[in-house]
C-alpha cells in the first residue's frame, strides 16, 4: 500500500485555541441550532465536557463524541452526510457518535469551498480522508506513548484503541487531549477500497429529521437581533438601467425605514466569473418586516433609461475573456430569426477529423436535423436572500451560496473593507443548480446594511427571483449525418451555437467514433444574464445528440443501443483524433448495464421506450424511458437509469439525487421555458411557469450503478442531460413523430 | 388589530397593524415560526403550507385575519424529533429530502390528506398533492404518503388497543 503526504493545506492543521474548549469555529456563528438535538440520538447522549481539535475538520470530546465540520455549502445532494462520512470512514469512529456541523467559510481552513460542477466529492475525496487518517495515527501515536506500547501493535476501530498482548484499550476520547497535542504526521496511509465500512453503505441524511420538524436551516430563516428585512426593485426589462427613484410614499408606509439606491460594483473592478449582474443598479427597501416591505415596495416610484452597449474583460476559470453587451430590448422571436440566420451560415470550425466535406458530397442521403431549447429560470424553491451585517469595516454575513470564496473579493471591492474582515456562514441552500453560484445577492445584501448601518436580510421576492435571473442560455443545433449506397454512416456534422454562448463540446462522443466529422460553433451578443444550470451546456447538448443519433440508428436499421456501442467499441479500438474526452469502456458499460437492467428488447413493440446516454462531469450516466400517451398527455411510466460515477460515497443518496435529475429533465424537457418580449420576461411567478408536479413524475424510477473502484467522479449533474433524449426518443415511439424543439408540451402531437 | 389564534396548541395574541397580513408572515415574522417557507407568495407553489382548523391552507395568500379565533397547526406542531407525525417518520425512513426547503409544505398537505382519506390511491395524491419541488423528489414523497398513511392506521389501532 503506497503511503501519501498529507496535502490537505497546512492552514488545516493550525488549531483555533478557542475550538479545544468547546468553542465555535469562529466567534461569530448562528447555524448551530439543531447540535443538541442531533446529540440526543447518539449512542453517548452527553455533549462532552472538554472538545480536542485534531485539525481543522474534526475534533473528539473527552467521551468519544466526534464533531466533523463539513467543509461545501448544501444544497440538496446530501453532501453534509457524505462529505463526514469521508472523514469518519478513516478515523475508524461509530456513525452513531459523529455530530455534523456546518464550517463557516474559511479558505485556509477549509480549502475551496464550492459546491458545483459536480465535483464536491471527486475534489474532497482525498483531503477529507487525509483528515480523519491523520487524527486516527494521532490517536495511536498518543495511545503508544501512554502505554509505552509500539504504535504498529495498536489497533484503532469504531472508536476504540487497543493494544491486544497488553490487552490496553481506551476509547479515542481519553486519548484525544494527548492526541492533540501531537505533531501531525508527515505521512499517512489511507483505507484500500474494499476495506471501506461505511462508504458504500448507505447512511441516512443527517439532517432528516431537523428538515421534516421545520427547523431554521436555511439563508431565509436567519432572524437576528434587530434584523431589518430588505427588498430590491431592480429594471423590469433586461437592456434597461436605474434612472431615477422617487422613494418619499414609499417611505411614509409602515414600518419602513429607508429607501436607498445600490452600486454593485466599485467603477473599475475587474469582475470574476461568477459576478454575472445584469442589474448592478438598484433600488432598496427597508423595514421592519417582510410583509410591510411588501406592500411599499409597491410605491415605489422609479425610473429606468435604456443601457449604453459595452465590453468588459472578466477573469474567469477559462482565463480572461472579453464579452461584448449590446444595447436593446431583446425578444425571443428575435433570437429565434438570429439563431435560424447563424445556423444557416458557416460557424467557427472548432474540431475537424479526416474529410467531411468529400464524404458529404459523395453521400447516398444525407440526414439534417436541427433541435433548440429556451431559455430556462432556475426557479430554485427558497428565493434568494442573504443576511449581512456591516459595521464600520467588519462585515458578517450568512448566505445561501455556492461558491463563498469567488464572492468575497467582490463584496470587500464594494464595502470598501478588508477581505479579512468578512465573516460568513454558510445556511442550507433550498436549491441551487448553479444559481447560487452567481452571489450578487450578497453583494446588495452588504451594500444595503452598510448604506442604513444595521443587520439586514435581503429577500427576494418570487418575481424577483425569476425575472432577475442567470439563466441557462436559449440554444440551437443542427446535425448531419453523410451515409453511403448501404446506409452506414460515413460522416457527421453539428454546428451549434447559442445566445449568448455556444453549448458545443466538440471533442466529446461522437468525436472519435467517425471518421469524417465536423463541429463548429457561433454565438449571438445579448444583454440577457446567462450562466450555470446544471449540467450547462450538456443539458441541450445532450438531448439534441442523443435524438439525433437515435434517428441515424433508425437510418442504419441498426437497434437504437447496438449502433451506439458499435460506435463506442471504434473509439476504443481505433480513436479517430486525440482529443476525446471521454473513456469509451465506461461509455459503453453504462449502455450495456441500462440495457440489463431494463430488459432491453430490439424493435420492441410492447413498450414506448427511449434510450439515452451522455458523458460529462467525468461521469456517465444512460436511460431507458419508458412513456406512453394518455388523453393527449405524456405519461413517464419508468426509468431505469444506469451511472458510473465511480466509487458511491453514499448509495442511496445517490439515488435520490438520479431520481431528481430524471423528475427535473422530464419536467424541463416537457414544460421548462422563459420567453422574452421587449427586454420582460414573459413569466414571473409558478402561476405562469410550469414546474413538474407530483402528477406528471415519472411513476418508476430503477437507478443502478456501475461496481468498480474509481476515485469518485461527478454525480449531481450527469444523470440530468441524458433524459432530455431519452424523452424525445420514447415520444417518437409514443406519436410517431420525432420532437425537435424544447419544451415538448408546445408540439401539437402532446396538446392534442 | 389584535388576532387571537391557537397555534401548535398554545393560545397566542397577535397586534398587526395590517389584518390582511398574509398569516405566512406572522408566523414567520411576528411568532418567529421558520417552518413555514416562502416560495411564491401566489398560493402557487404550496411551500407556505400549514393548517387551520385541520385544513391545509396555503398561508401566504391567507390573511391574518381569517385565522381570528382558530387553531393553527404548523410543521413544528405536527410532531417532533421524539414524537414524530406518521408523515414525518415516513418521509425519514424513506429519506425524502434533497434541499428540504419545500417539504414541510408536502408534508403539511399530506397529513390534511391523510385525515380525510386516510388510504389514498395514486390519483387522490396526484389530485392533492400539487405543492413544487424543484429537486424532484416526487417519486420518494409518493412512496412516503403510502408509507404515512400505513403508519397512520398502525397508530390507530395502537391507540384504539390502549384505549
Amino acid at each position: 500500500m503506497t503511503k501519501l503526504k498529507t496535502h490537505m493545506g497546512r492552514r488545516a492543521f493550525i488549531k483555533n485555541t478557542s475550538l479545544a474548549s468547546g468553542g465555535l469555529v469562529l466567534g461569530f456563528s448562528i447555524l448551530n441550532s439543531c447540535k443538541p438535538e442531533q446529540a440526543k440520538e447518539m449512542v453517548v447522549r452527553e455533549m462532552p465536557k472538554e472538545w480536542f481539535e485534531m485539525n481543522s475538520y474534526l475534533k473528539i470530546g473527552d467521551n468519544g463524541v466526534v464533531t466533523i465540520y463539513t467543509p461545501n455549502p448544501e444544497f440538496g445532494q446530501n453532501i453534509r452526510t457524505s462529505m463526514p462520512m469521508l472523514v469518519a470512514e478513516e478515523l475508524d469512529v461509530d456513525w452513531k457518535n459523529v455530530l455534523v456541523e456546518q464550517a463557516p467559510y474559511h479558505a485556509d481552513k477549509y480549502g475551496f469551498q464550492f459546491t458545483g460542477g459536480s465535483r464536491g466529492i471527486s475534489a474532497r475525496w482525498e483531503p477529507l480522508r487525509m483528515a480523519g487518517a491523520t487524527a486516527r495515527q494521532m490517536l495511536i501515536a498518543a495511545a503508544a506513548e501512554t502505554w509505552q506500547v509500539p504504535k504498529e501493535e495498536i489497533t484503532a476501530e469504531a472508536g476504540v484503541l487497543q493494544h491486544a498482548a497488553t490487552k490496553k484499550s481506551a476509547g479515542y476520547g481519553e486519548m484525544a487531549s494527548v492526541a492533540a497535542t501531537l505533531t501531525v504526521p508527515e505521512e499517512v496511509q489511507l483505507k484500500e477500497v474494499k476495506d471501506f465500512k461505511l462508504i458504500s453503505r448507505s447512511q441516512k441524511n443527517v439532517d432528516a429529521k431537523s428538515i421534516v420538524t421545520g427547523r431554521p436551516l436555511f439563508g431565509m430563516d436567519i432572524q437576528e437581533e434587530g434584523m431589518l428585512i430588505a427588498m430590491i426593485e431592480h429594471p423590469p426589462a433586461f437592456g434597461l438601467t436605474l434612472k431615477s427613484v422617487d422613494g418619499e410614499a414609499a417611505k411614509a408606509m409602515p414600518g419602513i425605514k429607508d429607501v436607498v439606491t445600490i452600486k454593485s460594483f466599485k467603477d473599475g473592478y475587474e469582475k470574476g466569473g461568477f459576478d454575472t449582474n445584469a442589474f448592478p443598479e438598484l433600488v432598496a427597501i427597508v423595514g421592519n418586516s417582510t410583509w410591510e416591505v411588501m406592500q411599499a415596495k409597491k410605491k415605489l416610484k422609479v425610473e429606468w433609461q435604456p443601457i449604453t452597449a459595452y465590453s468588459e474583460t472578466i477573469a474567469g476559470f477559462g482565463g480572461k475573456q472579453t464579452i461584448n453587451i449590446p444595447a436593446g430590448l431583446e425578444s425571443t422571436t428575435t433570437h429565434k430569426s438570429q439563431m435560424e440566420a447563424l445556423a444557416a451560415k458557416p460557424g467557427k470550425v472548432v474540431r475537424k477529423d479526416g474529410n467531411p466535406e468529400v464524404a458529404f458530397e459523395n453521400a447516398t442521403t444525407i440526414l439534417e436535423r436541427s433541435y433548440s431549447a429556451p431559455f430556462l429560470a432556475h426557479n430554485n424553491m427558497e428565493p434568494l436572500n442573504a443576511f449581512a451585517h456591516v459595521a464600520g469595516d467588519k462585515a458578517k454575513i450568512a448566505a445561501p451560496i455556492q461558491i463563498p470564496p469567488l464572492i468575497i473579493p467582490t463584496i470587500a471591492s464594494s464595502l470598501g473593507i478588508p477581505k479579512e474582515n468578512i465573516e460568513m456562514d454558510l445556511p442550507r441552500m433550498g436549491g441551487g443548480f448553479g444559481r447560487k453560484a452567481y452571489a450578487h445577492f450578497v453583494v446588495e445584501a452588504a451594500l444595503i446594511s452598510q448604506k442604513v448601518n444595521a443587520p439586514i436580510k435581503l429577500v427576494y421576492s418570487r418575481e424577483d427571483d425569476m425575472t432577475n435571473g442567470i439563466y441557462r442560455p436559449t440554444y440551437h443545433a443542427t446535425y448531419r449525418a453523410a451515409f453511403d449506397e448501404n446506409n452506414n454512416l460515413t460522416a457527421l456534422h453539428v454546428k451549434a451555437g447559442g445566445v449568448p454562448e455556444s453549448p458545443l463540446f466538440a471533442n466529446r462522443f461522437p468525436a472519435g467514433a467517425i471518421d469524417n466529422y465536423m463541429a463548429e460553433e457561433w454565438t449571438i451578443d445579448s444583454n440577457i444574464s446567462i450562466g450555470a444550470f446544471r449540467a450547462p451546456r450538456s443539458n441541450f447538448m445532450a438531448g439534441a445528440e442523443q435524438a439525433f443519433l437515435d434517428e441515424v440508428a433508425e437510418t442504419t436499421g441498426k437497434d437504437a443501443i447496438q449502433f451506439r456501442l458499435d460506435l463506442l467499441k471504434r473509439a476504443k479500438e481505433n480513436p479517430v483524433g486525440e482529443r476525446n474526452d471521454y473513456d469509451a469502456d465506461r461509455y459503453a458499460g453504462v449502455l450495456e448495464l441500462v440495457r440489463e437492467k431494463s430488459a432491453w428488447k430490439e424493435n420492441d413493440a410492447t413498450k414506448h421506450r427511449g434510450v439515452s446516454a451522455y458523458f460529462c462531469h467525468n461521469s456517465y450516466a444512460a436511460h431507458v424511458l419508458d412513456l406512453k400517451m394518455e388523453n393527449g398527455k405524456p405519461v413517464v411510466e419508468k426509468v431505469v437509469c444506469a451511472i458510473d460515477c465511480g466509487v458511491v460515497v453514499n448509495p442511496d443518496a445517490a439515488t435520490n439525487m438520479a431520481e431528481g435529475a430524471i423528475t427535473d429533465g422530464v419536467g424541463n424537457a416537457f414544460y421548462g421555458e422563459l420567453t422574452f418580449e421587449g427586454g420582460v420576461p414573459q413569466k414571473n411567478n409558478f402561476h405562469q411557469y410550469q414546474m413538474i408536479r407530483m402528477k406528471e413524475a415519472p411513476k418508476e424510477i430503477d437507478v443502478h450503478f456501475v461496481q468498480n473502484e474509481i476515485d469518485p467522479t461527478g454525480m449531481g449533474e450527469p444523470p440530468f442531460p441524458p433524459v432530455f433524449g431519452a424523452v424525445a426518443n420514447a415520444l417518437y415511439k409514443a406519436t410517431g413523430q420525432r420532437h425537435y424543439q424544447q419544451p415538448f408540451n408546445k408540439s401539437r402531437e402532446i396538446v392534442g | 388589530m389584535e388576532i387571537s389564534l391557537t397555534v401548535n396548541g398554545v393560545s397566542k395574541t397577535v397586534d398587526i397593524a395590517d389584518e390582511n397580513t398574509p398569516l405566512l408572515w406572522v408566523v414567520r415574522d411576528t411568532l418567529d415560526l421558520k417552518g413555514t417557507k416562502f416560495g411564491c407568495g401566489k398560493a402557487a407553489c404550496g411551500a407556505c403550507t400549514l393548517h387551520v382548523d385541520g385544513e391545509a391552507v396555503r398561508s401566504c395568500s391567507y390573511p391574518v385575519k381569517f385565522a381570528d379565533g382558530k387553531e393553527v397547526t404548523t410543521i413544528e406542531g405536527l410532531g417532533d424529533r421524539e414524537n414524530p407525525h406518521p408523515v414525518q417518520q415516513a418521509w425519514i425512513e424513506e429519506i425524502v429530502p434533497q434541499c428540504g426547503y419545500c417539504q414541510p409544505g408536502f408534508m403539511m398537505a399530506t397529513a390534511a390528506l391523510l385525515n380525510k382519506v386516510p388510504k389514498p390511491t395514486d390519483e387522490d395524491i396526484d389530485k392533492n398533492i400539487i405543492n413544487v419541488c424543484r429537486c424532484g423528489t416526487y417519486y420518494r414523497m409518493r412512496k412516503a404518503i403510502y408509507k404515512a398513511a400505513k403508519l397512520q392506521a398502525e397508530k390507530v389501532i395502537n391507540e384504539s388497543k390502549e384505549a
